[in-house]
């Protein structure tokens, strides 16, 4: 489907934060109607659209709702009828849209959404907590985080590309910790238009368009008689993303940016020779690669998968890999209270995936940095000790909260 | 200031007379809704009204789960469902896409018309919000049109509000100690939103009973371009309790005992239009509003102080409001002055 690409055409680069990274990519994926209301910290990647919009840089409609509920139905209703659209929140604001979330993918509507990750807040926190993005896991939204800025601009155009596929038709949220990702700058390639172009497609909603020349009434009454049936396409929707239609848009990616990314589901870092292996979500990744760097000068191989796709979550291939290891360390930045051994939602996620699996590595779970804690590098520490005990055959409890005051 | 760019809208003259109006239908058979059931014959009308290049989305109530049954769906023009409280932003969004779609080259420009409508739990309650929010844009071509059967009906007739005062409904049955479990006042929808929302064009209230004057109003607004709202009062028999037969007649009874004036605010300029001119200009009385109450069973609990509770507010209504039957605020009453 991509057109063959001049590579003269060069990149730019600039320093720009995670959010305006994912402004940056609204732009170049010529979105049509984009619709605002403020929370932190999402809503810096709105104050960078206003700019686009301002200045003449990005020609869309743009609309400051009066609430996150009506935020995301406006651009639902106006994805039915053929517009590439762009969402986000935060928090409590995600929650409150979350009527509007729920129905979004049953809707087979392929929103591309941010999520500024932040603790739900009462009490109040602004700092991160993935419990508003994790919130959605079941309904049918594609779930991927990031890390960098980089990250985030190239993710938000694969996004589109994924979410848009006719196979798919689901929504997707981008996953981005707040301050630490939506407010840190760092040097990112601003690829040229061409690439993008030939990287993604127009979006086509067919014969699912809401227009005159195609009089369809869009989620009649169901009931028991159908709705079985049609929660099985989204199941078999959701396998396409993840069997076909993800790996194929990373492997355009890399054709046509020139940029890898390895295992598009997750990343791997001195995974190579380790005993033990750490894995996370986000921006952790900063602390625990700098832990790893100087456990390794004392001669302690550790290694470090981070999960990108939460949703759909890689089982077999994360099985294959966390096999390898002595024993695996999860850190989540979330909590699930009451759920199986009072484990972090990725834990939970991990040991399940490894349940089939061949090799069963034991898994140690951990809860690090709620409400934008830091997670420093003598956390990871303190959990790698741990984890290479488990290694060694010294059972560990199945759940520790790092940093806990008594 | 940069001009409010709006896109080009549809030429929908008044029908002059019922038998101009055309035959075709774009709401038909495959609906489920009651027998006598006045808001199917809305959806009828409206959709009539506004011809074959519209799009209808319609918030969770009677209006969907009745008529839009897997495989039998009523409606000819597309279709969709919102959620309860988002007919405003239903109509935003997809009003929003087709002027970013058009002005970019992405869609063949032409006008289409876009109805979100709700019933008044959705709209009244649930999403006075996003529709407040949708009339302060004045660039989206949208007519949000609130048809009112005064009760949460879908579930079983709970009060809602704008169910009005006193009514029986499932969440307030007449008791031994509470005679009234109901004692709010319905509120005043379309006046709030015309005060409320200066820049919008056109709001009017209308009754099917009058069928032709009701197409009407909605092709005005349809027409007038920008955001728009239009206030249906439909009787309902499952949720008033009367003889379905009678829905015609009770449509007409709440016009002509004054409980449900006859307005229309265009460009600014406030018209009381059909019976309802009349009886602000003194020119016909209004009958009792016993003769409406008493037709119904969810009023039959009230006794001879109850309608006249009742017939007082409707006469304050009449009298004492500043614009009557339009805007609640009384006027200031000579002898509540200081002595000169
Ligand atoms: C968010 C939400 N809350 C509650 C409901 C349950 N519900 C379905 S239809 C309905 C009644 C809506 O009343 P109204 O808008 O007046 O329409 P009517 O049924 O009277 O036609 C309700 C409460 C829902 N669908 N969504
Ligand atoms: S309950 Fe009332 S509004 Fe609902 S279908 Fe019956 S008559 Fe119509
Ligand atoms: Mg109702």
């Amino acid at each position: 489907m991509a057109k063959v690409v001049e590579k003269a055409q060069q990149e730019k680069e600039a320093l720009i934060s995670g959010s305006e990274a994912i402004a940056v990519a609204c732009k170049l994926a010529d979105v049509d109607v984009i619709t605002a209301y403020p929370i932190r910290p999402y809503d810096t990647v709105m104050q960078y659209v206003a700019k686009l919009v301002a200045n003449g840089e990005l020609d869309c409609e743009y609309i400051v709702a009066e609430s996150e509920h009506s935020q995301f139905e406006i651009v639902k209703h106006a994805s039915a009828a053929g517009a590439r659209v762009f969402c986000g929140s935060s928090g409590v604001g995600w929650m409150y849209a979350f009527e509007a979330l729920t129905v979004t993918p049953a809707l087979r509507i392929p929103m591309v959404a941010m999520v500024g990750n932040r603790a739900l807040d009462d009490p109040g926190a602004f700092g991160v907590e993935h419990n508003d993005a994790l919130a959605v896991r079941d309904l049918g939204w594609q779930l991927v985080w990031v890390d960098n800025a980089q990250e985030a601009l190239d993710t938000a155009l694969i996004a589109y590309r994924v979410a848009e596929d006719r196979r798919v038709f689901l929504p997707c949220a981008i996953a981005c910790d707040g301050a630490f990702l939506t407010h840190s700058q760092a040097l990112t390639k601003i690829p040229p238009q061409e690439w993008v172009d030939a990287f993604l497609p127009p979006y086509n909603r067919g014969d699912l368009l809401l227009h005159p020349d195609n009089p369809i009434t869009v989620a009649p009454q169901v009931n028991e008689d159908w709705l079985m049936e049609l929660r099985k396409h989204n199941d078999e929707a959701m396998k396409r993303s993840k069997n076909a239609v993800i790996p194929e848009a990373y492997r355009d990616f890399e054709r046509i940016f020139n940029r890898s990314y390895g295992n598009p589901f997750f990343e791997e870092y001195q995974t190579e020779d380790a005993d033990i292996v750490l894995v996370g979500m986000g921006t952790l990744s900063m602390p625990v690669k700098v832990a790893i760097r100087q456990m390794r000068k004392e001669g302690k191989k550790v290694g470090f998968v981070r999960v990108r796709w939460f949703r759909p979550f890689p089982a077999e291939d994360l099985a294959e890999t966390l096999g390898r290891f002595g024993a695996v360390g999860v850190i989540d930045r979330d909590y699930s209270f009451g759920s199986p051994h009072f484990s972090g939602v990725l834990a939970t996620e991990v040991r399940a995936a490894l349940y089939p699996a061949a090799k069963r590595p034991p898994v140690v779970g951990f809860i690090c940095g709620l409400g934008g804690r830091e997670v420093t590098v003598p956390d990871v520490r303190r959990v790698s000790e741990m984890v290479f005990k488990a290694a060694g055959g010294e059972t560990q409890p199945f759940i520790t909260w790092m940093g806990i005051r008594e | 200031m940069d001009a409010i760019e709006t896109l080009p809208i549809q030429q929908l003259d008044a029908f002059k007379g019922v038998k101009k109006v055309p035959l075709e239908e774009y709401f038909t058979s495959g609906h489920r809704t009651c027998q006598g059931c006045e808001s199917a014959l809305v959806m009828k009308l409206m959709v009539k009204a506004a011809g074959p290049r519209t799009i209808v989305l319609g918030s969770t109530g009677c209006m969907y789960v009745a008529n839009t049954t897997y495989y039998s769906t009523s409606w000819v023009v597309p279709w969709m469902h919102t959620q309860l409280g988002s007919s405003g932003s239903a109509g935003l969004g997809t009003a929003a896409a087709l002027k970013a779609l058009m002005r970019k080259g992405k869609m063949k420009e032409e006008p289409i018309n876009v109805i979100a409508f709700c019933g008044d739990g959705g709209g009244a309650d649930m999403g006075l919000s996003a529709i407040s929010a949708t009339l302060t844009h004045p660039q989206y071509n949208v007519l949000i049109l609130l048809y009112d059967n005064e009760s949460y009906a879908n579930t079983d007739i709970q009060l809602s509000g704008m169910t009005p005062y006193g009514a029986h409904t499932t969440f307030s049955p007449p008791g031994k100690a509470k005679r009234l479990m109901h004692t709010r006042w319905k509120k005043n929808m379309a006046g709030m939103l015309a005060a409320g929302h200066p820049e919008t064009k056109y709001v009017g209230t209308v009754c099917a009973s009058y069928a032709v004057d009701m197409m009407n109003r909605v092709r005005k607004a349809l027409m007038i371009g920008g955001p728009t709202f239009v206030h249906s009062l439909d009787p309902c028999p499952k949720g008033w309790d009367y003889d379905p037969m009678l829905s015609h007649e009770l449509g007409e009874l709440a016009v002509e005992t004054g409980i449900w004036p006859l307005y229309e605010v265009e460009n600014r300029v406030l018209k009381l239009y059909g019976r309802s001119k009349g009886i602000a200009e003194k020119r016909s009385k209004r009958k009792p509003v016993r003769d409406y109450l008493l037709r119904q069973g969810r009023f039959a609990h009230f006794t001879d102080d109850d309608i006249d509770y009742f017939q007082a507010k409707i006469d304050d209504m009449w009298e004492k409001w500043l614009i009557p039957g339009v805007i609640p605020f009384w006027k200031e009453l000579e002898k509540d002055q200081p002595p000169a």
